[in-house]
């Protein structure tokens, strides 16, 4: 059994398994999400989003990348910091907003705070606070895929503070034992709330795969195709027999953990560091070369979100009386659904089968 | 119709189950190769092999995680606690994540917990707890607890077609004490309250374990008459059926095998209170367990746990006021 840390590196060159279509599809998933989380702080700041409000800033590269290398059978617990992973599985930007607004529209209607959503019709869960309890139903849903023999996965995110709990454990411990399809994306962002990664473990969590008889990846968390790349991969193994795979994608939360945190705690030269390794600049430069125009593509994004604000805003709140509808499920239990998936690779697939 | 003890209608429930529904599987400790540490699941193994009647690492969380995933992707998992006290460790999946999946997202989660629970036995501290209020204060989970063997089955197979995260809350004391007549096949029986045996002078309410405590207390006690109404559900619980039962007996002793405070009963006398107010003559009276860990040693344990005596008395008492 494969139990060996490797690196995965796909800077400059980037993934060989991506077309041009798919590195524009990469890079606009990351401007919607950057443009979608910019817009939401300022709606914040208006009163407009109740609560606190979390974003992903600097970390649009680890979900977008994951995400993008799972087909539409495969099954998704998305993390506070992954909005791009709900952007590629086909959960529109209005949506989103009225999400973060508590509107009717919203994915949760209401019912849940703003990064707390999963669209079950797109194979999605949300998570919960007590983190990293995601990370065992995703294995429950890989253990049920191989009990029936199916050729799908399940993957999950969860950053480094969730490392310390015993679920994570629990996950990877029963993961190895059955060899589960199950996909870990450990997202390292250097803090959890206040607490640095040194005060957290004293070895690096990849390692611990090993222990857990599975392979564990260190990956450039801001290099999207080098994301894609490594899971890719880990998504390969998973659906041939070769059980799960924990990838530690660094990166860096370049804002507070959430509105209103000024992240006193961490080193302006952190902050400046990281700030050169920017995932979005990164993937531009790639396009550039390539010969995409990328200002255009900026510009279709900053339209789309300004239309589906103003749909947002529109939409009405949800009604009180509905605040005790819901609880418990009255009629047929129906399981998650399919999600989009616009990798090219399974539209190939698609095509030979 | 065949006769059964309690534990071998729930082990007739999980088999005729397992044989009607390929989604239906067994998750939790030493249930495998060696049945159960009660042997509720003993041969199953052998019939449906490994993967359905799943040994699982010692870890409750786990438990109830993956099959919270399992769920939600189309399977009908049913986990074993091994003691109910255990589910302390898987407490944050069962009420976090599942109880209230489906408030938010509109994902069902159709798992069944099976909750060996209750004392009796010289179980002490961490083998004999009734943790059933906690789940009851915990929206988006149902809570049953059978009495008998035929409400053992049947509410069993009711749990597994529910939609929802279902306890239930079998009780290890009358696993094999309690024999009865068990319709074949499945059934369901429906989560709402049982008259036990009817009566008009005072009522006894009580679930699991204390409803056989109830009926033998009261079964001569002085030529009263008195009802035993056996709720079976916690969560839906039948208030339509308690609140008959005290318009008719206007009396009510209320038992609980768990800690007094905040248990089942206290959620049966705070509605009782409000809105039976009108036909109670006398007040509403209590027994259960105090408020101190179940202890080890037989004289302790008798000292705590609502036994015959106490639950006469306390009636007694009632029905001269």
């Amino acid at each position: 059994m494969a139990t060996e840390t490797a690196r995965v590196h796909a800077d400059g060159a980037g993934s060989g398994h991506l077309q041009p279509e798919d590195r524009v599809w990469l890079l606009r998933e990351m401007l919607l999400m950057r443009g979608i989380e910019e817009r939401a702080m300022s709606l914040y700041r208006q009163g407009r989003i109740p609560g606190s409000f979390y974003d992903g800033y600097g970390q649009e590269a680890v979900s977008a990348g994951a995400a993008f290398a799972m087909a539409p059978q495969d099954r998704l617990c998305i993390l506070h910091r992954d909005l791009a992973a709900h952007l590629i599985r086909g959960v529109t930007p209005a949506r989103i907003l009225s999400q973060y607004m508590g509107r009717a529209a919203g994915v949760t209607r209401g019912r849940d705070g703003n990064v707390h959503f999963g669209d079950r019709a797109l194979g999605c869960v949300g998570m919960v606070s007590m983190l990293p309890d995601m990370m065992l139903v995703a294995t429950g849903m890989a253990m049920a895929f191989r009990l029936r023999g199916e050729r799908r996965c399940a993957l999950t995110w969860f950053g480094d503070g969730s490392t310390s709990r015993g679920d994570f454990h629990e996950a990877m411990n029963w993961a190895g034992v059955q060899r589960l399809p199950v996909v870990f994306v450990l997202e390292n962002n250097q803090y959890a709330y206040s607490t640095p990664i040194d005060k957290q473990f004293a070895v690096d969590p990849v390692q611990r795969a090993a222990a857990y008889g599975f392979v564990g990846v260190t990956v450039d968390g801001n290099d999207v195709e080098a994301v894609f790349e490594a899971t890719r991969e880990a998504r390969e193994r998973a659906i041939s027999g070769g059980g799960p795979t924990l990838i530690e994608a660094v990166t860096m939360r370049m804002h507070g953990h959430a509105a209103h945190d000024d992240m006193k705690y961490v080193p302006k030269e952190q902050v400046q560091e990281w700030r050169r390794r920017d995932p979005v600049e990164r993937q531009e430069r790639r396009l550039r070369d390539l010969g995409i125009d990328v200002d255009a593509l900026r510009e279709q994004v900053t339209a789309e979100i300004d239309a589906a604000t103003e749909e947002a805003l529109a939409g009405p709140m949800p009604a009180a009386e509905d605040a005790l509808e819901g609880v418990f499920c009255t009629g047929e239990a129906e399981p998650l659904g399919d999600g989009l998936a616009p990798w090219s690779g399974f539209r190939r697939e698609q095509g030979v089968s | 119709m065949a006769v059964m003890t309690y534990l071998q209608a729930i082990s007739s429930a999980l088999r005729d189950e397992l044989r009607a529904d390929p989604r239906v599987l067994l998750m939790g400790e030493d249930i495998g190769v060696f049945g159960g540490a009660f042997k509720v699941t003993d041969g199953f193994a052998t019939e449906f092999g490994p993967d359905r009647v799943m040994d699982t690492p010692l870890a409750e969380s786990a438990i109830i995680g993956c099959a919270i995933g399992a769920a939600v992707v189309g399977m009908r998992p049913i986990c074993e606690m091994q003691f109910a006290d255990f589910i302390s460790c898987g407490f944050d999946q069962l009420v976090n994540v599942a109880g209230r999946m489906h408030y938010r997202q509109e994902l069902a989660v159709p798992i069944v917990v099976r909750l060996p629970s209750g004392g009796g036995f010289s179980g002490g501290p961490f083998h004999s707890q009734n943790p059933e209020a906690l789940f009851m204060h915990s929206p988006g989970i149902k809570v049953v607890a059978p009495s008998t063997a035929a409400d053992a089955k049947g509410l069993l197979h009711a749990a597994i077609h529910d939609p929802n995260p279902v306890c239930f809350m079998e009780h290890k004391h009358l696993y094999r004490r309690v024999k009865g007549e068990v319709p074949g096949g499945i059934y369901e029986t429906p989560f709402t309250a049982r008259i036990a045996r009817p009566g008009s002078d005072l009522v006894v309410i009580a679930y699991g374990a204390m409803v056989d405590v109830a009926l033998e207390a009261t079964e001569d006690l002085d030529g009263a008459s008195v009802e035993v109404l056996d709720l079976r559900s916690l969560v839906p619980l039948d208030e339509a059926a308690i609140l008959d039962s005290v318009a008719r007996c206007s009396k009510v002793v209320i038992v609980d095998e768990a800690n007094m405070t905040c248990a089942a009963g206290a959620q049966v006398a705070a509605l009782i209170a409000h809105r039976g107010f009108e036909d109670l003559d006398g007040p509403i009276v209590r027994v259960a367990t105090p408020d101190v860990p179940i202890p080890f040693s037989p004289p302790l344990e008798r000292a705590v746990l609502p036994g015959l005596e106490r639950v006469r008395e306390a009636c007694r008492e009632l029905l001269s006021y």
